[in-house]
């Protein structure tokens, strides 16, 4: 699906940029988030989201309107700003987009761990991540409140705490190097700090979202990945504890923050 | 007596014991870092360049892995032995072209898992990432201190000269190996990690310390 439209438009909104770059990123960003507040394509991946929830698919021609995210089978309003969580019937701690995988895998009949393996973008995993984007905009203006109460949320807590400080590969960076102090940049890109709650739509507050740069539909498993790209470190898998666990992490930490997402990007 | 220490003596046990059994329900802090430990090894896997060594901590990275900054003493040992790892520049030369250093400062590439190579020339110094350094590049990061007139405000008018000496030595040693001066510094180890070359590393320096160059107008 190609929107060249959207790249024009998004070109020229990040015009402002180039002649005034020594106004702060932030209000560059809020600038153009507004002029396509009207327009974000993350719209579209809502749209094909909500049609791939209702839709009977899989080998079982099931839909994912039994899926429980949460707060009971079918429930999404409300379930984004409290994931990732605990779930008793995988006994495991589980962010959007997990969940999606064991609901397409237990009632559309999907093999899960096939499409842990597809590459972002492509085949079913395109599709989770259009139902994560419909899925955390039925919760837009929300603020996040993560359980903390079952011993396992706490236990991912601290592990992605560990994991958030955790140097290495050949930079010796960790999340922290970038996270973790307030008011930093890279270039003229405002680093959020993730130790703490950085304010509403800020750091996970805003994913998934719509990256102009790339044209793409990002949600947070693609964010986190890139993430650790950048770190210089090793390729993360697809839901894997380490991604769950700095979900936790940084979701708690942003308790209070309103979700703004699907959001913009740079 | 014996009968007065008893009851507080069951006391504290008691308590004791409680205690224990109140913290069961939580990991002990060693017992989370094992778990983290074996959580990383199985949440990672290796991709093009990126090779599972990544996840092998010296003991600069374990000990800086953590909110808390390590003991004084753990700390002095990093410097010291980071400080011992700079290899000095063949035939005392210092400084290379301070243009070429430029284009390096620019260049934020290399290392990740989508670069072809490994090797040093594949790799950019990332300079600007972190820094201000001359004053026409306004798309600079903070996270690192400002390096714009780094030689001038340091008295550098000639890197080769005696009185230079020091500046030009502790400078190169920073761009070698970082964790020399402060034991947990975000900078990256250019040298001692092979990111960078002897000459790449010869023309960052002449970025900072040549008095022609535009860091020091």
């Amino acid at each position: 699906m190609r929107r060249p439209r959207w790249r024009v438009l998004a070109l020229a909104c990040l015009m402002p940029f180039a002649v005034q770059a020594q106004k702060s990123t932030a209000d560059g960003i809020a600038e153009y988030r507004k002029m396509l507040e009207d327009g974000n394509p993350a719209e579209l991946f809502e749209m094909k989201g909500e049609d791939l929830w209702k839709q009977p698919r899989g080998p079982k021609k099931a839909s994912l309107e039994r899926c429980d995210l949460g707060l009971g089978p079918g429930v999404v309003k409300g379930a984004w700003v409290q994931l990732p969580r605990y779930f008793a019937d995988t006994g495991r701690v589980q962010d959007v987009e997990s969940r999606l995988l064991t609901c397409m895998s237990t009632l559309q009949g999907f093999d899960a761990a096939e499409i842990a393996k597809t590459a972002f973008g492509r085949g079913e995993m395109a599709n989770v991540t259009a139902l994560a984007t419909w899925i955390a905009a039925q919760s837009r203006g929300q603020r996040f409140d993560l359980p903390q109460r079952h011993a396992q949320e706490k236990r991912f807590y601290e592990l992605g705490k560990r994991a958030f400080f955790f140097r290495g590969g050949p930079m010796d960076f960790s999340c922290a190097t970038c996270h973790g102090e307030e008011g930093k940049r890279i270039r003229l890109q405002d680093l959020p700090d993730l130790r703490t709650n950085p304010g509403d739509g800020i750091g996970f507050a805003a994913w998934p979202a719509y990256r102009v740069s790339s044209g793409q539909m990002w949600g947070m498993q693609q964010r986190l990945n890139d993430c650790y790209r950048q770190q210089r470190f090793l390729y993360p898998g697809f839901a894997s504890d380490v991604t769950i666990a700095l979900g936790v992490y940084m979701g708690v930490n942003a308790r209070g923050a309103e979700s703004i997402a699907p959001a913009i990007k740079r | 007596m014996r009968i007065r220490i008893f009851p507080v003596l069951a006391l504290v046990l008691g308590t004791t014991a409680l205690l224990t059994v109140g913290c069961a329900s939580r990991p002990a802090p060693q017992e989370l870092d094992a778990q983290t430990a074996a959580m990383m090894k199985a949440s990672f896997r290796e991709q093009g360049i990126a090779k599972l060594d990544r996840l092998q901590q010296d003991l600069g990275q374990k000990a800086c892995s953590s909110d808390q900054p390590p003991a004084a003493a753990v700390a002095g040992r990093i410097e010291r032995e980071a400080l011992a790892s700079v290899r000095w520049p063949a035939g005392g030369r210092y400084l290379g072209d301070w243009k070429a250093g430029e284009k390096l400062a620019q260049n934020g590439r290399g290392m990740t898992w989508t670069d072809k190579s490994a090797d040093a020339s594949a790799n950019g110094a990332q300079c600007y990432n972190c820094h201000q350094i001359s004053k026409e590049e306004i798309s600079f990061g903070t996270i690192g201190p400002s390096l714009y007139n780094y030689g001038k405000l340091r008295g550098v008018k000639d890197p080769y000269a005696p009185a230079s000496a020091e500046v030009v030595q502790y400078t190169w040693a920073k761009l070698w190996n970082a964790k020399a001066y402060s034991a947990c510094s975000n900078m990256p180890r250019f040298g001692h990690k092979g990111l960078l070359a002897e000459d790449q590393i010869r023309d960052v320096m002449a970025l900072l310390l040549d008095p022609r160059s535009p860091v020091n107008h």
